[in-house]
């Protein structure tokens, strides 16, 4: 499948209808998620005939796009009852079927019970407001501890060098896959301009 | 919820010591036709806890002629493989709940969604 495709078709997964602010729901734009997923299957071959997971899913944009990418099968992780439900609307709109949802906390999640049980995860975690005790920290710990060869995730630029930092403490290797520029419309009442261009890291972690 | 996913998933309620597997009760189940990838499967099957999968199976009534024990040099055993697809990811429990096998406590499950969030007072 082609990037514009795969971009076409990400454009029709239906986003959060009433986004909770602290739960700091923002959909990943057909655009970006069309981009991340095209890069991780072409580039890096981690989606195809892989287990894979999406921490933090919301409506699953990230998670349709990896199993129209056929990946063997790809598990969404939420809090939020309402997100999960429009993601199985999504689901059974697309008619896909190597689809499964968890509900639970990633905060509270005792992520040793999943250890290298999935070949990738990939996510657009909340970035949270503080960087050491920051929700992304937390989602990222959690991913590395399930996944067996790569970690995908979103992080603001303005984070890099201190997530750098705790990658090597954690003995995990970090590249940039590439600068995105997020742009996010206006979606709640407090926004005072029309959208905001926030610098984003699309980070690669593995093991070795 | 898949038996692949159901597979993975565990009771963390505090002061459980053994939350595995959990168990299944289900009021609804369907069997969907899901694409069959047999290296997938195959590269699956030793991240399973195989006796529980069988366990799972055979709550739900889907076992079928799923062996007890893995067979040995599967990994180019067609019949068998697509006797696994079927099992790990062509049965789904739609609604039903999860039952800690320690503690009792149950997860529900609806829309095909296991809900494991837990309570203050049981993390």
């Amino acid at each position: 499948m082609k990037l514009k495709e795969l971009e076409s078709c990400l454009q029709q997964v239906d986003t959060f209808e009433e986004p909770k602010i602290l739960l700091e729901q923002y959909p990943t734009s057909p655009h970006i998620a069309a981009c991340m997923l095209y890069t991780i299957d072409n580039t890096f071959d981690d989606i195809e005939g892989k287990l894979v997971a999406d921490l933090g899913c919301g409506c699953g944009v990230l998670s349709i796009g990896a199993a129209v990418l056929d990946a063997g099968l790809c598990i969404g992780f939420d809090i939020d009852d309402d997100a999960l439900d429009i993601f199985k609307r999504n689901a059974e709109e697309f008619e896909i079927s190597n689809l499964d949802l968890i509900q639970c906390d990633l905060c509270s999640l005792e992520a040793e019970a999943y250890a290298k049980k999935f070949d990738t995860v990939i996510m657009n975690p909340p970035f949270g407001t503080k960087h050491n005790q920051g929700m992304d920290m937390k989602f990222l710990k959690a991913a590395l501890t399930m996944a067996k060869t790569a970690v995908y995730s979103l992080h603001k630029t303005s984070t890099r060098e201190h997530i750098q930092k705790k990658a090597n403490d954690w003995g995990v290797k970090m590249e940039v896959v590439a600068e995105l520029r997020y742009d996010l419309p206006a979606s709640y009442k407090f926004h005072k301009k029309k959208s905001v261009d926030i610098q984003v890291d699309f980070l690669r972690f593995s093991t070795t | 919820m898949k038996l692949l996913t159901h597979n993975m998933l565990t009771s963390h309620v505090k002061g459980v010591t053994k939350g595995y597997p959990l168990l299944i009760k289900a009021t609804e189940v369907k069997v969907n036709e899901v694409d069959f990838n047999p290296q997938f499967v195959s590269r699956m099957i030793p991240k399973l806890e195989w006796s529980a999968l069988v366990q799972a199976a055979d709550e739900l009534g889907q076992r079928q002629d799923l062996p007890g024990e893995l067979v040995p040099e599967y990994e180019n055993n067609e019949e068998f493989l697509k006797k696994v697809h079927r099992v790990l990811l062509e049965v789904e429990v739609i609604e039903g709940c999860l039952r800690c096998p320690e503690s009792g406590r149950e997860f529900p499950i609806s829309r095909g969604i296991p809900n494991m969030l837990l309570n203050e007072d049981e993390v």
